[in-house]
């Protein structure tokens, strides 16, 4: 049955104008086919003799299916089976069909209504969107989260006196800066790998489940320090002392200001996911009160992130009796080199800074090299 | 750097003087271009100075000339081809469509067809349903063409440059109640300007006002009186309608978080719903609220005056839509 | 058979034309054949029994002269010297088409040869040569756009203003119309009133003539007197070329709108067995010789076949190539 048109299917045989044992010539009028246009008379492309009718008068034949056979004729001459475009170039993929949907997070039946960007601040502020007041209009929007955060700023966190610790903060960096003789060193990072690792990961998480840029940091810097003892200890009374945890004190802005920097015990014990949710919980209970007296006084080492659109670097100052402090910078699109080419990369300057009474430029500088290897793996952390 | 006062429309004119001097190859065609001087003046004096032959006043045959100005581009001139007005371009339309945009990539890549179209788009004339479409949102939906949309006297003046330099038929709107509009113009030696970036016009971080065309200064209008309410309005002029940037939207947005767009255009499948979803593609976790839209509202645009007023995008129309998006 | 003394039809000659008429009735031929194995897809409309018209009017066209033609191109992409392979591949859909695979058999191009397509929209091509001819014009170019249309196109308001545009600006555009009686399935005589199309131009004062389109010979010297004049710059000149297609519009076409009788009749007068048999009785040529361009022809489809079927696709990541030109980019005249 030939094709005879872009829409035609199936064809239905409506006469045989030839009989088996005919001779046939290339042109002659074979039979004739009902189609949706009407009927159509079928012509042979070859010569020689029919032989054999293979559908009768009333049959509806797929387009491609054998009517006949002609003795006689070259051997291609039965229609090879058709090869549509798209089979022989292989499963046609348009490349823009290509693009990740971005996953929409879907609104609970009877939860609030909350923006993208306002879910997106809650929850940078460990605010739990459910206890959120929502605006006249029912909506929570950065409004009413920034609102939320504010108040929980100014209600007196349990026992803890701001002002009091404030105060303590403010001597001890005065002490540092006196008695710590500091070495900086600094490094660039390439962290395009753990950026795109961290982008496909939380597209597969839902909004709870994602994780903020800081956690594969802190658990890439946990795993460093436990190589490093000269880096993760206390210096007390005019000696050091390695400590066998490392407990990463992560330095967290006060809606007051000030920074202050509780620390996740045993930080390398806790796998991604679950320093998240430790991370949260600590940038809530800073921001609302409840904070321990453990999580302030057995820090180790300190890691204070700049965040997103801040500054490049920063010279951090150790928070006494720790001996180590790393400072990261924003992370930022700028020109790298790979393979004597020019190429964007996302690149974040890492300044760490040792007492030099316990530590060299060596150490930290090594530290940094494997805190950037650990970094470029992430899907090993 | 000095300036001077110069209407759209002197710019318009001064723009295509300039390339009638710099390149032979280059000639207006189209109604009443010659011995009228334009229907819009745009091209007075042109035929005094640079002849018939370069200066082709046509018949009323749309189809008939701007498929000419595609031949005559393909055997090496650069035609202006000016449509008098978008609501006549829809008898061209199979050429543009068909022939223009197609060529290229129906050939395999062995073409390009070099045409610069210029026409007059808009209501707010009271000329009635027949002669006040906002179409460019038709023109940007088809591959194969470059459509822009120059708001200010600076664009009027440089685009046209751009536009006659590029191997692709460009569309160029000119909202007709620009013409008479006056702005500022700075002095310089080549006024040639992009013909593929958004511009911000005015700063700010509370709103994104995203518009072209004709509804720019309308919106600019809106943000002063915004502004006396302490909202500050981000105004981004789109300038090119085909392809649009997205980059300048998305930054805009991601620093205000809220944004709405003004479109002359019917609401229904218009520019400011391809904008819409560009932004909620691209920045749906920065939005702080739906994406708001002020169109024209849903009918043939009427003949009396209030009526046409209401039926397309004012100053308070897009003031009442900022408030709503501030939730006030 | 008409005597012309303009065309010089000595037996060299004579070869070529019917030559050139047997390769286009034989590629026309293979087409059909391979639409029907679905190698060919979409529309593919044949033009057999018209091939006068290709081959007679080409040979009053140099290579510097522009052809516009329509979605019944095959025969002046052939004539004009457009690799048979190329045409074939093209409607193949494979990337060493003309086209690169893009346009089929609608949309057959080549900016080497000046062959500015193949064009679905009826009527489409007119304005567009209008524009090469003015381009031609402006630019103190002497050379001639070739516009081939069929009858239908007569209906369409872009032949009106095509036709008004070449006439007030006296441009190089040689207008052929090639009138097979049908637009698609509508008779002439039911959608023109006036359906003397060489008479419709002359209301625009062009210089008009009505030429036998089975007569390869005549067509031949009414199209050599229409291109002189053209290039001469005396203005646009126009053809109607009264002609017959053997088979139905398209593939997918039961044409049910014709007599058989009519068609068969029609037949009897075609190009290829009027000229022939013209030329036997003549004895400008012998059977051998037909014999011998039959087999040429056999052999130019043959490997135009090979050549198609050997060709690539074109690959899907290539989809969005030249959909615009960057800038900078151009062709040379």
């Amino acid at each position: 049955m030939p094709s005879l048109g872009a829409d035609m299917d199936a064809g239905t045989l409506v006469e045989w104008l030839k009989s088996p044992g005919d001779k046939v010539r290339r042109g002659d009028i074979i039979a004739v086919v009902e189609t949706q246009k009407g009927a159509i008379e079928i012509e042979v492309f070859d010569d020689g003799v029919l032989s054999e009718i293979r559908v009768k008068p009333g049959d509806e034949v797929p387009v491609g299916q054998v009517l006949a056979l002609i003795d006689g004729a070259d051997e291609d001459s039965e229609p090879p089976p058709a090869e549509t475009a798209t089979k022989a170039a292989g499963l046609p993929s348009r490349p823009m069909d290509q693009e990740p949907l971005r996953t929409v997070s879907q609104p609970t039946a009877d939860g609030p209504k909350i923006s993208p960007a306002a879910r997106r601040l809650a929850q940078s502020c460990g605010l739990d969107p459910g206890s959120i007041t929502p605006g006249k209009d029912g909506v929570i929007g950065l409004r009413e989260v920034e609102a939320a955060a504010h108040h929980a700023d100014t209600t007196q966190p349990a026992g803890i006196d701001q002002r009091a610790m404030r105060n303590a903060i403010a001597s001890a960096m005065a002490r540092s800066n006196r008695e710590i003789p500091h070495y900086y060193v600094t490094s660039t990072l390439d962290v395009t790998p753990m950026m795109e690792w961290l982008g496909a990961y939380n597209a597969r998480q839902p909004i709870e489940r994602r994780l903020l840029y800081l956690v594969p940091l802190l658990r890439a810097a946990a795993l460093s320090l436990r190589k490093f003892d000269d880096l993760n200890g206390a210096f007390v009374d005019g000696r050091y002392q390695t400590t066998a945890n490392v407990n990463i004190g992560v330095a967290i802005a006060m809606r007051k200001g000030g920074l202050i920097t509780p620390a996740i015990l045993d930080t390398a014990s806790h796998d991604l996911q679950s320093l998240m949710s430790k991370l949260s919980d600590l940038v809530r209970r800073t921001r609302q009160g409840g904070l321990k007296s453990s999580e302030l006084s057995m820090g180790t080492v300190t890691l204070t992130n700049l965040g997103e659109q801040t500054a490049d670097a920063l010279l951090p100052i150790i928070y006494p009796p720790q001996v180590f402090i790393i400072g990261c910078g924003q992370i930022q699109v700028r020109p790298w080199v790979i393979d004597d080419a020019v190429v964007p990369r996302q690149l974040m300057d890492v300044t760490v800074a040792g007492d030099h009474r316990v530590s060299d430029g060596r150490r930290g500088a090594q530290f940094l090299r494997n805190f950037g290897d650990l970094l470029a793996r992430p899907e090993e952390l | 750097m000095t300036a001077r006062k110069i209407t759209y429309r002197d710019a318009v004119r001064e723009a295509m003087r300039e390339a009638l001097l710099a390149d032979h190859r280059v000639f207006l065609m189209g109604e009443d271009v010659g011995r009228y001087g334009g229907a819009y003046a745009c091209s007075k004096g042109f035929l005094e100075e640079f002849g018939e032959a370069r200066i082709r006043d046509t018949p009323l045959s749309e189809s008939g000339f701007v498929g000419a100005g595609i031949g005559a581009a393909l055997g090496g001139m650069r035609p202006i081809i000016e449509i008098m007005t978008v609501n006549f371009s829809l008898l061209a339309l199979d050429q543009i469509v068909n022939t223009a945009a197609t060529l290229r990539h129906m050939s395999g890549g062995q073409f390009s067809v070099p045409v610069v179209i210029r026409m007059a788009t808009g209501a707010g004339r009271q000329l009635a349903a027949q002669h006040s479409h906002s179409l460019e949102c038709w023109y940007a939906h088809v591959p194969g063409i470059k459509v822009i949309a120059p708001a200010t006297v600076g664009d009027a003046r440089g685009m046209l440059k751009t536009a006659l330099a590029d191997p692709n038929p460009v569309i160029i709107f000119e909202h007709a109640t620009l013409y008479n509009e006056t702005g500022e113009l700075a002095e310089m030696d080549d006024y040639a300007v992009d013909i593929d970036r958004a511009r911000v016009r005015r700063t700010g971080s509370d709103i994104s006002l995203i518009t072209y065309g004709g509804s720019l200064s309308k919106t600019l209008a809106a943000a002063e009186l915004l502004e006396r309410d302490g909202i500050g309005c981000e105004v981004v002029d789109l300038r090119t309608l085909r392809p649009l940037d997205d980059a300048v939207l998305v930054q805009s947005v991601r620093k205000t978080h809220k944004a709405i767009v003004v479109d002359e255009g019917w609401r229904s499948g218009s520019l400011a719903a391809e904008v819409s979803a560009r932004m909620a593609e691209q920045a749906f976790f920065d939005l702080d609220g739906p994406i708001a839209r002020v169109c024209s509202a849903e009918v043939p645009v009427p003949y009396a005056r209030h009526l046409e007023q209401a039926a397309t995008p004012q100053v308070e129309n897009i003031v009442a839509a900022a408030q709503k998006v501030m939730r006030r | 058979m008409s005597n012309s003394s303009r065309v010089h039809l000595d037996r060299n000659h004579a070869l070529e034309l019917l030559g050139q008429m047997i390769l286009i009735r034989r590629f026309e031929e293979k087409c059909a054949e391979l639409y029907s194995a679905q190698k060919i897809r979409g529309f593919l409309h044949l033009y057999i029994g018209e091939e006068a018209n290709a081959v007679g009017v080409m040979q009053a066209l140099t290579a510097d002269d522009a052809v516009v033609a329509t979605y019944r191109e095959h025969g002046h992409a052939l004539v004009r010297g457009l690799p048979p392979g190329e045409i074939l591949a093209e409607m193949f859909g494979k990337s060493d088409g003309s086209s690169r695979g893009r346009g089929g058999s609608m949309h057959i191009f080549d900016a080497a040869h000046r062959f500015y397509g193949g064009n679905a929209i009826v009527g489409g091509g007119l304005p567009l040569a209008v524009g090469l001819a003015l381009a031609d014009k402006m630019q103190g170019r002497q050379r001639v756009t070739c516009c081939f249309f069929g009858e239908g196109a007569a209906a369409e308001g872009e032949f009106h203003e095509s036709m008004n545009l070449a006439a007030l600006w006296d441009l190089p555009v040689m207008f052929v119309c090639e009138n097979n009686g049908y637009a698609m399935g509508t008779a002439l005589e039911r959608s023109e009133s006036e359906t003397s199309i060489a008479r419709h131009a002359e209301s625009y004062r062009i210089e008009s003539e009505a030429v036998d389109g089975m007569d390869v010979v005549a067509v031949e010297a009414a199209a050599r007197r229409a291109a002189d004049a053209v290039r001469a710059g005396a203005g646009p000149r126009f053809l109607e070329a009264r002609t017959y297609r053997f088979r139905a519009h398209s593939m997918f076409d039961p044409d049910l709108y014709r007599e058989k009788s009519e068609i068969e009749a029609w037949k009897t007068k075609g190009p290829v067995v009027t000229f022939s048999q013209w030329l036997l009785d003549n004895q400008l040529v012998r059977p051998d010789d037909i014999a011998a361009l039959e087999r040429y022809a056999d052999d130019v489809v043959a490997r135009a076949v090979a050549f198609a079927e050997a060709s690539s696709w074109e690959p899907v990541e290539d989809l969005e190539r030249d959909v615009l030109a960057p800038v900078g980019w151009e062709v040379s005249q």
